[in-house]
């Protein structure tokens, strides 16, 4: 039997939080091994993003996953549920070990998270451009109700070429919703191809900014400036933070190669990897 | 003497457009419970709700021309703890957010009351792309999605107040024909349970929404000619009321089904499944073959034969009594 996983309380110290991010990306790559399934180079590009927020920003309870006051978050961007899972665990919303079966035959532990199943998940995604729309309403939920809760959504950059993330982009500057925060993954690569490639995103600063939106741009691996910039609040307008990110980040032979969305690496591949992201 | 009895032949009798006892409901509920939010896609007047803006103006989101968005903003408003109920055309709520439906609300489990105004051929001039028929088929085949359509405004009232405290997702056709009252002063609407209107012992016609009223002087009709139907009215689509088919198929030995919906994939294909299982007996299964052409929701509904001669034919048939 192996020992017990530790689990990581929240931290405001970037260093502390660097070190979770590794103990979350190490924890991503065995996932994986194990599910002979997943999709490994987005995960490891939006691990520094969900380290910031579960284990800095959001205000939650892992005790107490509904608790009505919490901050919503929502993983827009549902196939990379292996990095999710890694991290929910690891803030102990539920047994880090239970994170071995994932994608096992009837394990809670789906290839796209579900709430019903998983505590902390708010919402069932998967199919691309779900999760802004869903977002948008919580935080019009909390405004309608007088409540000062924050709602992030991380979003793939490939799947901001689904018309709903805009129809949602339109509605929430209209309304000045600045308690939504979107964060986009930008690790510019989607399933098949480079994104700009594929169907052109750039200028996407500009897209938020012509829909009303702040923008803010960060790199999406350094954990301390992630964390600062959103643990702060704006005013006035719902706030995108574009965070630059690779795919595949920290182990060298993934990193900003798109063969990597979703292949599994070999035993071999697994030590090398373990013992890069261990640094 | 019931509504459902009361003689409708001499024409004078009232008709009612369901959306304003749903708005007026809506309104009634949310009074009394701050949670009752509505979702539209500037859809305020088509789906009645400029009384409701006008006494909660904060409590009324507008998202504007954008379905997807419409249900998933309404997914993220049960989250936050809130009742919506999200109106917009049957055909657009349906056809393009049906994803939306499946993964934010049904799949999420998320209590969002999914409101499909002027289903069916309601906009029958405006053509196939405005009929609301294939949504019995698309939403019943979304898992956990309850499906109804309520058959009047008492009815149509009764299943607001449901759907709001019921927790679960909910897609209801809120009809816009204008159709007379069938239910009586005692009736109360069940999820998931089919009212018999009339007993018979002939044949059955199950019908939903606007055809109930029709199955009903169909079986005047019959009854003339010495035919003995039963009418049920099928106000909730999903979960089946299997009970009362299975009786109905015993005891008639022949169905007739009608619905305001292509012809394939919703109340007669429910039908077809259960009883083809269970009680295999012969039916027909009235509904639209195909696009529509043009026209008025009247001529349309008796140009496809769903109304009381075409019920009347269909039951003859199986009855081995000839067409007409």
């Amino acid at each position: 039997m192996r020992a017990v996983e530790p689990t990581f309380e929240r931290t405001a110290d970037p260093e502390n939080l660097q070190h979770i991010a590794s103990a979350v990306r190490q924890k991503i790559v065995r996932t994986i091994a194990l599910a002979g399934l997943g999709h490994v180079g987005g995960d490891l590009s939006v691990t520094d993003i969900l380290t910031a927020l579960y284990f800095d920003v959001l205000d939650i309870d892992p005790a107490n996953p509904l608790k009505p006051d919490r901050d919503r978050f929502i993983l827009s961007k549902g196939h990379c549920a292996a990095a999710f899972y890694s991290v929910l665990s690891l803030r102990g919303f539920f047994d880090p070990a239970a994170v071995d079966t994932f994608m096992k035959p009837l394990s809670p532990l789906n290839g796209h998270p579900n709430r019903r199943k998983i505590p902390g998940v708010e919402a069932n995604t998967g199919p691309l451009g779900h999760g802004l729309p869903i977002g948008l309403g919580a935080a019009i939920g909390a405004k309608v109700t007088g409540q000062s809760w924050r709602t992030f959504v991380v979003v793939g950059d490939g799947e901001l070429q689904e018309g709903s993330n805009w129809e949602a982009a339109m509605a929430a500057g209209h309304r000045g919703l600045d308690t939504l925060t979107v964060i986009v993954d930008r690790n510019r690569f989607q399933q098949g191809a480079g994104t700009e490639a594929t169907n052109r995103l750039e200028p996407l600063a500009d897209k938020f900014r012509a829909f009303g939106w702040d923008v803010i741009d960060v790199d999406g691996h350094d954990v301390g400036a992630l964390r600062d910039v959103l643990a702060t609040r704006g005013s006035g307008k719902p706030r995108a933070i574009i965070a630059k990110t690779n795919k595949g980040r920290g182990v060298s032979f993934m990193e900003d190669l798109v063969d990597w969305h979703h292949k599994v690496p070999n035993a071999e591949q697994v030590e090398l990897a373990l013992k890069e992201l261990a640094r | 003497m019931s509504a459902a009895e009361a003689p409708r032949a001499d024409g004078a009798v009232e008709t009612f457009d369901c959306r304003v006892a749903f708005a007026d409901e809506v309104i009634k509920l949310a009074r009394a419970d701050q949670r009752i939010v509505v979702v539209c896609n500037d859809s305020v007047g088509s789906s009645n709700m400029g009384a409701f803006q006008k006494e909660f103006p904060d409590r009324l989101v507008n998202v504007g021309i954008a379905e997807q968005n419409m249900v998933g903003v309404g997914a993220g408003l049960a989250n936050a703890g809130m009742i919506p109920f999200v109106c917009a055309a049957g055909p657009f709520l349906t056809g393009r957010a049906t994803e939306q439906i499946k993964a934010d609300c049904a799949y999420s489990q998320y209590p969002v009351v999914l409101c499909g105004m002027s289903p069916g051929m309601a906009y029958g001039e405006l053509g196939p792309t405005h009929h609301s028929i294939e949504d019995f088929a698309w939403m019943r085949a979304i898992a956990e999605l309850i499906v109804m359509a309520p058959v009047d405004p008492a009815e149509t009232r009764q299943a607001v107040q449901w759907a709001a405290q019921s927790g679960k997702p909910v897609y209801m056709r809120v009809a816009r024909f204008k159709i007379p009252a069938v239910t009586g002063p005692d009736h109360q609407f069940e999820p998931g349970r089919i009212s018999t209107l009339r007993e018979g012992s002939d044949v059955t016609l199950a019908a939903i929404g606007t055809m109930v009223s029709r199955a009903l002087d169909a079986a005047d009709l019959l009854a003339e000619e010495g035919i003995s139907a039963r009418v049920l009215n099928v106000s909730t689509l999903k979960p089946l009321d299997d009970a009362t088919i299975l009786k109905a198929a015993r005891e008639t030995g022949r169905i007739v089904t009608a619905e305001e919906a292509v012809s394939s994939g919703g109340l007669g294909g429910a039908i077809a499944e259960l009883v083809a299982q269970h009680h295999p007996v012969p039916m027909r299964i009235l509904g639209v073959p195909g696009f529509a052409p043009t026209g008025d929701t009247q001529f349309l509904l008796d140009h496809f034969g769903l109304n009381a001669a075409g019920l009347a034919k269909a039951a003859r048939e199986l009855m081995g009594k000839g067409g007409d």
